[in-house]
């Protein structure tokens, strides 16, 4: 049976499954009722000095009858007392000892870090998340995202919550920078445990077109603010990716960003996270949508044969490569099965008016489209719009081109197979 | 105002909707399931072709008025073809998903929501062109007709129609099953057409009777057939003239357009397979007459009825007697109808000796068929009839120079939507013609 307890930079937790800091993890029944249901950590919601929040706060955008596949807010740190929160977090983790209870914190000067770490550490918290993230309100005060977009600020940070706390410290970095990597290195020289990404992602998330003004909407004003959900993924995962294959980096990362099932929880350590946040699902669907991704790793792991977390961490990074390492003699075609096509001509318009001109009509007359070999680069957009699973396949050519990345055909000479779809 | 105003009362009221009107959350949702084929299959299964996966986007964006627009520019009777169209073996049957083994998208109900609120915001699409001084003339005032006037007033000529009822909208007002559309949505559409203005309706004259054909080459500039099909056919045998034995078509528009007593009707007897016969079953099933018998010739799989609805009629409670024919008809005390002898067909419909059987019925409908009407412009040098159908090229024109014809009287009895098709295309070929292109 797989082994599915994981240590992010020194945080146990039963399962690498936990809440991310956020509204469903803004108070003690919130989390014990996750714990509960199978949650293996939570990240609270961040502590700082109170604040008071907007009404309204939330905007989604929603695509062909699926709502909300991305989600934003405008909302900040907990507007609830200090006191009830540290006494909450306390009794939590006093009566879940083997769930990760972390206290994020964002706060401005190195007394208030102070201060409020040591009231963290008291609690019992198994760690601490710096909240170097959050792309709206708190940066305006020079806190969060204003934060994670300094590096030298961050490392300073960091590196006074390393010295006042004596439980594993995270980072939580923004996004909204233009390259993730030297914010993930100034975490690490200030003495960071490790990172969390990605927080949200600066957005207009819609506009009332008929009263011309953004959502979420505060009587007659919007704000920019926090994108997050499904439709972050790719953006998430890239970061964490190049985190995880940056040489001079090498700290445990807890992968952030649209995960909303135990296949995106895959994708995320198999990039090289040891622990998994969420939020927008739960609050879109609740705590118990746990259950399927305990038991959609724990069955994916047994079927590949690993172990343990350990085991499957990071094992995609080395895939991950820069461009100029890709073989150019590469060839794969687009192939049809007949036997499955229903004749949508989906792929035949998709390849005509957005790609490369090589789906044709039957010659035949019947009902389902033909690939021009010759022409086709293997696009996969053909594929892409195929409302049939496994009806178009696209396979490997043998053109007898021995490989040849472009760094390769630029240093050592070696020859490119001739182009096609370039008419 | 064209049409009389429609008794509330009358039979067919009772009827509620077989298929269900969307709300704009199931009409936004079904619309979003769409794959948005490239050449589509549901096109090409609909005579009048909509771009049906051009106006089911137009629904999920909420471009109603759009899509609307979409469905009318080929269809200007697309409210009413979104009910009574056999969706099942048209453009919903050629949905691909069906290839998936997933449900098809509802594309007769989404083209419903559409047309309907086009209809509640009364939004108008098209102008009639600048006047070209011609005229045409149009005999009857059925889908055909309207199709073909809209299309001839879009290019400006003038039409006059020419229908012997009272009734306008031919048998989207007098025939069509009412648990698909009612009398009062057909009076819509006609109104809806009629709104594009220029095309003046005269009702109550038949040509050939009040106007002479000799009249109407006068008066127009070409002549459009759309008068459709005749009274029912009769089984031409014993009784037949008994009351409460008559013809389905008949009992249809009655049942439509007033009041009607089925009281001491416990039984009912329908004669035949096609479809009018199935509506007939569900019809006066569905007005309360509790034993339903369809009694055919044929067995179930021959009968030329639609399959899905004599899936219905059976769920509705319908039975049938299959490879029966009805001989003749015995009346009771009250001098009515109450028994309907019948004789065994086998397979290759001939008579098996000796086996006969009797049913019992208060009330049969003879549903075998309605008589062509070609005979009426058969004298008419020019135009050919066969099986009592006009002859027309495939654009509709016949053979008598500014003759043209479309919906039963040329195809011999089909659906709505080939009739809209008909008129539309006439229209297009009447329009080169006027216009010295043919």
């Amino acid at each position: 049976m797989p082994d599915l307890s994981t240590n992010c930079g020194g945080i146990r937790s039963p399962n690498p499954f936990w809440l991310a800091s956020a509204p469903p993890a803004n108070s003690g029944g919130q989390v014990q009722r996750a714990f509960d249901a199978g949650w293996g950590g939570a990240v609270w919601k961040t502590l700082g000095q109170p604040i008071q929040n907007v009404s309204s706060r939330f905007g989604a955008h929603s695509v062909s009858g699926a709502r909300a596949v991305g989600f934003n807010n405008i909302e900040l740190i907990t507007d609830r007392s200090l006191e009830i929160n540290f006494r909450e977090i306390y009794d939590t983790k006093k009566k879940y000892p083997k769930n990760a209870v972390i206290v994020s914190l964002m706060v401005e000067t190195r007394q208030e870090w102070q201060d409020f770490i040591k009231r963290s550490v008291d609690t019992g918290a198994d760690g601490l998340e710096l909240n170097f993230g959050c792309p709206h309100g708190m940066c305006e005060r020079g806190m969060g995202s204003a934060v994670g977009q300094e590096p030298k600020v961050n490392q300073e940070i960091t590196s006074w919550a390393v010295e006042y706390s004596s439980i594993p410290v995270l980072v939580k970095l923004t996004p909204n920078v233009s390259d993730i990597v030297p914010h993930g290195l100034a975490a690490k020289r200030g003495g960071a445990h490790g990172v969390s990404l990605i927080n949200t992602i600066k957005s207009i998330i819609s506009v009332d077109i008929d009263r011309f003004v953004p959502e979420p909407r505060v009587d007659g004003l919007s704000t920019n603010g926090g994108y997050c959900g499904q439709a972050v993924k790719p953006i998430a995962m890239h970061m964490v990716a190049a985190l995880a294959r940056e040489e001079g980096f090498r700290l445990p990362i807890s992968g952030i960003g649209g995960i909303s099932n135990w296949r995106d929880a895959v994708e995320f350590i198999l990039l090289g996270s040891s622990s998994v946040q969420v939020c927008t699902e739960v609050m879109l669907r609740g705590f118990r949508v746990v259950e399927d991704m305990i038991e959609g790793l724990d069955e994916y792991m047994r079927t590949h044969g690993f172990a343990n977390l350990d085991a499957m961490i990071g094992k995609a990074v080395p895939r991950y490569s820069d461009w100029g390492n890709l073989d150019l003699n590469y060839e794969t075609v687009a192939k049809i099965d007949p036997a499955l096509c229903i004749g949508c001509n989906k792929c035949m318009i998709a390849c005509e008016d957005g790609a490369h001109q090589c789906i044709h009509p039957n010659p035949t007359g019947a009902r389902m489209p033909v690939v021009d070999e010759s022409e086709c680069v293997g696009c996969n957009l053909c594929q892409i719009v195929c409302p049939v699973e496994g009806c178009i396949d696209m396979v490997k050519v043998d053109n007898g081109f021995a490989p040849s990345s472009w760094n390769q055909f630029v240093e050592e000479g070696r020859v490119l197979r001739p182009k096609k779809g370039a008419h | 105002m064209i049409s009389t105003p429609l008794d509330p009362d009358r039979a067919e009221s009772v009827f509620a909707d077989f298929k269900g009107e969307y709300t704009r959350e199931q009409a936004t949702l079904e619309a979003s399931r769409c794959l948005y084929c490239s050449d589509a299959p549901c096109v090409k299964a609909c005579p009048t072709h909509i771009d049906i996966p051009q106006f089911i986007r137009k629904i999920a964006t909420g471009n109603l008025k759009g899509s609307a627009r979409t469905i009318f520019d080929a269809n200007i009777l697309g409210m009413s073809c979104a009910r009574v169209c056999p969706v099942e073996t048209l453009c919903v049957g050629d949905c691909v998903y069906n290839l998936m083994h997933v449900p098809p998208i509802q594309i007769g109900k989404l083209q419903r929501f559409a047309t309907d609120h086009a209809y509640a915001e009364q939004w108008r699409f098209f102008e009639a062109g600048a006047d070209t001084g011609k005229t045409v003339a149009l005999l009857g005032a059925g889908p055909a007709s309207l199709a073909c006037a809209h299309e001839l007033r879009r290019r400006g000529h003038g039409c006059t129609v020419y229908e012997k009822r009272g009734v306008v909208g031919g048998l989207n007002s007098t025939g069509v099953a009412p648990y698909k559309m009612k009398a009062d949505r057909a009076a819509d559409e006609v109104e809806w057409v009629l709104g594009i203005g220029g095309i003046d309706v005269v009702t109550g004259v038949t040509v050939g009777e009040q106007v002479s054909f000799q009249e109407l080459e006068a008066r127009h500039d070409a002549v459009f057939l759309g008068m459709g099909l005749g009274s029912d056919t009769n089984l031409r045998v014993p009784g037949e003239d008994l009351p409460g034995v008559r013809g389905a078509v008949d009992f249809i528009e009655e049942m439509k357009g007033s009041r009607l007593s089925l009281a001491g009707v416990r039984r009912a007897v329908i004669v035949g397979g096609g479809n009018t016969a199935l509506d007939a079953v569900r019809e006066v099933k569905g007005l309360g007459v509790t034993d339903v018998v369809m009694l055919y010739r044929g067995d179930e799989a021959a009968m030329s009825g639609y399959q899905h609805e004599w899936a219905a009629a059976k769920v509705e409670g319908v039975r049938a007697e299959w490879r029966g024919v009805a001989v003749g008809f015995e009346a009771g005390a009250d001098g009515r109808v109450a028994r309907v002898l019948c004789q065994r067909l086998d397979e290759r419909r001939q008579p098996i000796a000796g086996e006969t059987f009797t049913l019992a019925a208060e009330l049969v409908l003879v549903a075998i068929g309605q008589s062509k009407l070609g005979a009426l412009v058969g004298s008419l040098s020019g135009i050919e009839v066969s099986s009592g159908r006009v002859v027309t090229d495939e654009h509709g024109a016949t053979g008598r120079r500014g003759y043209f014809a479309g919906g039963d009287c040329r195809n011999g009895g089909k659906e709505v939507v080939n009739a809209a098709a008909e008129g539309k295309a006439a229209a297009q070929a009447i329009h080169a013609y006027l216009t010295g292109g043919l």
